[in-house]
C-alpha cells in the first residue's frame, strides 16, 4: 500500500463540497438588517474544501498511522491499558442518553440520573468512601478537586495556616501540579528503597502546617506500602488529611480498600480501572470519593434520590463550587457504569487478581535479563531498572524505540523518577499469556541485541512509518499550524 | 467466565509456578491482615451482554431526548446538525483504544488530527496558536484567567455579567483557590458596560473576560472593550461560539490576547453535559504560556514530515509544581470531532450552518413578538439566541411547551433575578419552519 503523507489543507479544492444541510425554509432577511456591518467578519474563514469521500479516506488513513489497545498488546506503566469492550460503546451511543440537553428538565432525565445515582454508589462501595462526586473530567481535575476539599475543610475549621501539601518523590507529575493550582505550596519527600514512604522523614515534615499528604497504593514501583495505616495515623494526628491517587486502583479492587487505609479523599480513573477508552488522550473522567465529614465540601451539584426520584442538588453551602460545567463526562461515566454492570463483584476481585498474576508473571521472566532494582511481589506492575549494569551505552529509550519494530507499544520509560533508567510494566488483566510470552521473547532479544548490535538498537526503530523524531527542532522553531505556500 | 479475562485455570496454574507461588491468595500476601478486605463487594453480580442491555433499557426508557422532543434550548450546548460521517471515523478503535501520543513512531494518525485541528481553530479564531484541546469552555476560561495572572504577573480578573453562570461559576472557583481576585463587572442594555469596565481596570488587573455572543445571544461591541483593556496593559480573553466565527469579527480581528471557547457545537453529541472539549487559542508572544499538550511539527531522521508533542517544558511531566497548569490529558477523541466536523462542513457548510440559524432565530423572535404576548428584552443585533419576556415565569411556559414535545429555553431569571419572567431561545440550523411555527402556536395558547 502506497504511504499517505498528505494534509486535509493539501488536498482541498476551491468549489469542493463535503454537505448537505435543507435550504433555509424560513423568509430570510439581509444579514447587514440583523447584524450592523462592523460587528461581521471582513474575511472569509479558510477551511478546507473537501468531498465527504475525501474526508473519510483521509482520516482513514491518519487511523491506519496509530496503535491502539485493539491494534495490540500495549504494557503502558501506570495507564491501565486493559481493552475496551465494545458493548460500552454501544450503550454509550444510545440515542436516549446522547441526546439529552444538560438544562433539560430533571423529569425528563431520570435514566441519566439515576445511572449517575448508582455509579457513585458502586464506586463508593468499591473505594470504601462515603460519598462520590463524577463531575471532575480527568485524573488531574479529580486530584485538583480533592485538594480544594482539603483546603476547604481546614479553612472551615478555621485553620489557615496549612497551606502546605506533601508529595512524595515518586509520584505522579499532576500531583505537585495540582496542588500547586490549589494553591498550596509542596513539600517533597524521599522515598525509602520500596518506593514507599520513609516514616522518619514523614514524621520530620509533619506539623501544624501541613494540610495533607498525597499517596498512591500500590506506589508507582508497584509495590504495596505496608505501612499504609501507620502513615494515615501520623498525618491524621498531626491534623492532617490523607489523599488517594486512584491511578493504581486496578491491583485491589475486591482485595483493599482506600477507604479502610485511612484515606479521606480519593479520586478514580474511569479511562483506567473502569475500562473507558483513552481517545488518544481523552476524554477521560476522574471521579472524587470523600469520607462523610468531608461530604459537604464536594462539588455541586450532586445527584440526590428524594421519594423515589433524581434530582441535581446545588444546595450545599460549603461546597467548593463548579469545578467544570454541568455533571461531568456523561458519555464516559456510561462506558464506566455498563462495565462495572459486566464485571460485578466477582469480575472486578478476578480483573485485580488476574491483573497481578500477569505482572508478577512478567517480572519472574524478565528479571534475569534486565536489572530489577527490589525483587519483591508487585501488585499490577513493576519497573525494571534499564539493562543489566554495565551496558549503559544502550538507554532506556532505545529499548523502547526497539520494541516499536517487534510491533509492540513500549511500557512507560523514565517514571518513576526514583529509578534510574525506569522501564514500567503493566500488563493489565486482559492480556493472554501467549501475549505476554511473546513481549517476553522480544524483551529478551532486544537485550541480546544490545550485547551483540548495539547501533542496531541506538538508530532504531526502522519498521515505523516514520522513524525517530527531531524533537529539538520541534520545540526549537515550534509550527504549530499549516501555512499554505503558494 | 469473563469475556475480557483471557487467562484459563491451566494459565494461572502455570504462571503461578513459574513465579514460585503457591496461590493467588499469595500475591495479595504484603497486604496486612488489618487492611485486607474480608467481605464481596456489595455492589451487582456479574451480567452478560443480554441483560446489560435488558438493565440499562429500564434506565434509559426514562429519558426524553431530543429524539422525542424539539429543541429550542441552548445556553452554551446546541442542536446543531452532526454529520454521519463523525461517528464512523471516531468508531475506528486505532483512534478512540489509543494512548496519548507519547510515542509519536506509532501515534501520527493521533497527532496529524490534532494538528489539523490546530490549523482549523486558529483560522476560526484568528489567532497564532492553539493548544490540543481542554476538558471544556468552563475550564478553558479559567485557564485562561490562571495564564493571564502568570504572563502579566498581576492578581486580577475582571469578568463581564454578560459571560455564561456556568463559566463563571468555575472562574470562582479557580481563582478563589489561586488567590486571584475574581471581579464581576456589570453589564447594561444586556452587554459589558464599558463606562463601568473603564472604572475597574487598573495596573492590577491581568485580563479582562468577555463572552461573544454573550449568554444573552448579542453581539457584543468589542472596540472599547479592547481599548479599555490595552490601554491598561492587561489580557483580553474572548469566550467565544466557534459556529458564530464564520460571520462574526473573530477574536483576532477584535485584538483579543486570548480566545477560549466551549467546542461542543463543533459536532459533539450534547451528552448531558458532557465529554465535550474547550478550545483554546492565543498569540505567538503568548505561545510559552499556554497550558496544555500542544503538537508541532518536524523531520524524523530521514528527513520526512512527522509530528510530535511539543514545547513540553511547560508540562506538569517535566517541571512539575512549575507547570503553566496540571492538565495532563486532553480531549482528544472530541477534538478528532470536532476537526471532522470543521473539515466535512468546510469554508462553505459552517457559513451556511452560521447563517441559516441566525436567520431561522429571527424568524422565530419576530414571530413571538408579533404575538404582543411577549417583549423583546434586549433591543440589540443577536446571532442564535435571544431573550423574550411573558406574562407567566420561563418555568411555566417551559412546563406548557413540554406538553407539547417541545424543550422550551433557558430560565434567565435564575441567574439574573432584576429579568422576571424572561426565557432565552436558542433556534439552529436544523429547525424548520414547521417545528418553529409548531413553537409559536405552542407559545400562543399560553397565556
Amino acid at each position: 500500500m502506497k504511504e499517505y503523507n498528505k494534509l486535509i489543507f493539501e488536498i482541498s479544492k476551491e468549489g469542493r463540497q463535503g454537505y448537505k444541510l435543507p435550504p433555509c425554509d424560513v423568509e430570510s432577511t439581509d444579514i447587514r438588517d440583523m447584524i450592523p456591518e462592523h460587528l461581521l467578519s471582513k474575511k472569509d474563514i479558510d477551511l478546507p474544501q473537501v468531498s465527504e469521500v475525501d474526508v473519510i479516506r483521509h482520516f482513514t488513513q491518519l487511523s491506519n498511522k496509530n496503535y491502539g489497545v485493539d491494534t495490540g498488546f500495549y504494557p503502558l506503566g501506570s495507564c491501565t491499558m486493559k481493552y475496551n469492550p465494545k458493548i460500552n460503546e454501544d450503550i454509550a451511543s444510545i440515542p436516549s442518553f446522547t441526546g439529552i440537553h444538560p438544562y433539560q428538565n430533571e423529569k425528563t432525565v431520570q435514566g441519566s440520573l439515576q445511572l449517575m445515582y448508582e455509579l457513585s454508589e458502586k464506586l463508593s462501595e468499591i473505594c470504601g468512601m462515603d460519598e462520590v462526586s463524577l463531575q471532575p473530567a480527568a485524573g488531574a481535575h479529580g486530584e485538583l478537586v480533592g485538594l480544594m476539599i482539603i483546603k476547604a475543610f481546614h479553612e472551615n475549621a478555621g485553620d489557615f495556616k496549612r497551606n502546605k501539601i506533601i508529595v512524595p518523590d515518586s509520584a505522579h507529575g499532576t500531583n505537585p501540579a495540582s496542588a500547586n493550582v490549589a494553591g498550596f505550596e509542596i513539600v517533597e519527600i524521599k522515598s525509602n528503597e520500596k518506593g514507599g514512604v520513609d516514616l522518619d522523614s514523614l514524621k520530620s515534615f509533619l506539623n501544624d502546617e501541613i494540610a495533607g499528604l498525597m499517596l498512591t497504593n500500590p506506589n508507582t514501583l508497584g509495590l504495596f506500602d505496608e505501612n499504609i495505616k501507620e502513615i494515615s495515623r501520623l498525618v491524621h494526628e498531626a491534623g492532617g488529611l490523607v489523599y488517594y491517587d486512584g491511578a493504581n486502583l486496578n491491583a485491589i479492587m475486591g482485595k483493599a480498600r482506600p477507604g479502610d487505609m485511612g484515606f479521606d479523599v480519593v479520586h478514580m480513573n474511569l479511562h483506567k480501572t473502569f475500562s473507558t477508552p483513552h481517545g488518544g488522550g481523552g476524554p477521560g473522567s476522574g471521579p472524587v470519593g470523600v469520607k462523610k465529614e468531608l461530604m459537604q465540601y464536594l462539588p455541586v451539584p450532586i445527584v440526590e434520590k428524594k421519594e423515589g426520584n433524581f434530582t441535581l442538588n446545588y444546595d450545599k453551602p460549603l461546597s467548593i463550587g463548579k469545578i467544570k460545567s454541568f455533571y461531568g463526562n456523561f458519555g464516559v461515566l456510561v462506558r464506566a457504569y455498563t462495565y462495572i454492570l459486566s464485571m460485578g463483584a466477582e469480575g472486578l476481585k478476578k480483573a485485580s487478581e488476574m491483573a497481578v498474576l500477569n505482572a508478577n508473571y512478567m517480572k519472574s521472566k524478565l528479571k534475569d535479563y534486565y536489572y530489577l532494582p527490589i525483587d519483591k511481589v508487585c501488585k499490577h506492575e513493576f519497573v525494571l531498572g534499564g539493562l543489566e549494569q554495565g551496558l549503559s551505552e544502550i538507554t532506556t529509550l532505545d529499548i523502547a524505540k526497539r520494541l516499536l519494530d517487534y510491533g509492540y507499544h513500549p511500557p512507560t520509560i523514565y517514571f518513576p523518577l526514583i529509578v534510574h533508567n525506569a522501564i514500567m510494566i503493566e500488563p493489565t488483566e486482559t492480556e493472554s499469556l501467549e501475549t505476554m510470552d511473546a513481549f517476553i521473547e522480544a524483551m529478551i532479544s532486544i537485550a541480546k541485541e544490545a550485547k551483540e548490535n548495539p547501533e542496531l538498537l541506538k538508530n532504531a526503530p526502522y519498521n515505523t512509518l516514520v522513524r525517530r523524531l527531531d524533537e529539538v527542532r520541534a520545540a526549537r522553531y515550534p509550527v504549530l499550524k499549516y501555512t499554505k505556500t503558494n | 467466565m469473563f469475556p475480557y479475562i483471557s487467562n484459563t485455570l491451566q494459565d494461572e496454574k502455570a504462571m503461578l509456578k513459574s513465579i514460585g507461588a503457591s496461590s493467588i491468595q499469595e500475591l495479595f500476601s504484603d497486604i496486612p491482615e488489618d487492611v485486607k478486605f474480608k467481605r464481596e463487594l456489595n455492589i451487582n453480580s456479574p451480567m452478560s451482554e443480554l441483560e446489560v442491555q435488558r438493565h440499562v433499557k429500564a434506565l434509559w426508557s426514562k429519558n426524553k431526548s431530543t429524539e422525542d422532543l424539539v429543541c429550542f434550548l441552548g445556553a452554551g450546548v446546541y442542536d446543531h446538525y452532526i454529520p454521519s460521517i463523525i461517528k464512523h471515523i471516531i468508531s475506528r478503535s486505532e483512534f478512540y483504544t489509543a494512548y496519548t501520543p507519547y510515542q509519536p513512531e506509532i501515534s501520527q494518525g493521533t497527532l496529524q488530527a490534532i494538528f489539523e485541528y490546530q490549523t482549523l481553530i486558529c483560522d476560526l479564531t484568528g489567532l497564532d496558536v492553539a493548544n490540543a484541546s481542554m476538558y471544556d469552555g468552563a475550564t478553558a476560561c479559567a485557564e485562561a484567567a490562571i495564564m493571564a495572572v502568570e504572563s502579566t504577573k498581576r492578581k486580577t480578573i475582571i469578568v463581564s455579567k454578560s459571560v455564561h453562570p456556568e463559566i463563571r461559576k468555575v472562574l470562582y472557583t479557580y481563582t478563589r483557590f489561586k488567590d486571584i481576585e475574581l471581579i464581576e463587572l456589570d453589564t447594561k442594555d444586556g452587554v459589558t458596560d464599558t463606562i463601568k469596565l473603564k472604572q475597574l481596570v487598573d495596573s492590577k488587573t491581568a485580563g479582562v473576560i468577555v463572552q461573544n455572543p454573550n449568554f444573552f445571544g448579542i453581539i457584543e461591541n468589542m472596540t472599547e472593550v479592547e481599548k479599555i483593556t490595552h490601554d491598561n496593559k492587561a489580557l483580553l480573553i474572548m469566550s467565544v461560539d466557534p459556529i458564530s466565527l464564520a460571520i462574526l469579527k473573530t477574536p483576532g480581528e477584535i485584538g483579543a490576547d486570548i480566545a477560549v471557547g466551549e467546542g461542543q457545537a463543533l459536532g459533539n453529541q450534547m451528552n448531558f453535559g458532557g465529554p465535550y472539549l474547550g478550545f483554546m487559542t492565543t498569540t505567538t508572544k503568548l505561545m510559552r504560556k499556554m497550558p496544555g499538550r500542544i503538537v508541532g511539527q518536524t523531520v524524523d531522521v530521514d528527513g520526512k514530515r512527522a509530528f510530535v508533542l511539543t514545547l513540553q517544558a511547560r508540562e506538569q511531566h517535566i517541571r512539575r509544581e512549575k507547570a503553566t497548569s496540571n492538565i495532563c490529558s486532553n480531549q482528544a477523541l472530541n477534538a478528532l470531532i470536532a476537526a471532522i466536523y470543521l473539515t466535512t462542513m468546510g469554508k462553505q457548510g459552517l457559513k451556511e450552518v452560521a447563517y441559516q440559524s441566525m436567520q431561522k432565530a429571527h424568524y422565530a423572535f419576530n414571530e413571538i413578538i408579533k404575538l404582543e404576548k411577549y417583549k423583546p428584552v434586549f433591543n440589540k443585533p443577536f446571532f442564535k439566541e435571544f431573550v423574550i419576556q411573558g406574562h407567566e415565569s420561563a418555568s411555566v411556559i417551559n412546563e406548557k411547551l413540554l406538553e407539547c414535545n417541545i424543550l422550551g429555553g433557558y430560565d434567565i431569571e435564575k441567574n439574573y433575578p432584576d429579568h422576571k419572567n424572561a426565557l432565552l431561545l436558542c433556534v439552529t440550523e436544523k429547525r424548520t419552519k414547521s417545528e418553529i411555527n409548531g413553537l409559536i402556536t405552542a407559545m400562543e395558547g399560553i397565556k
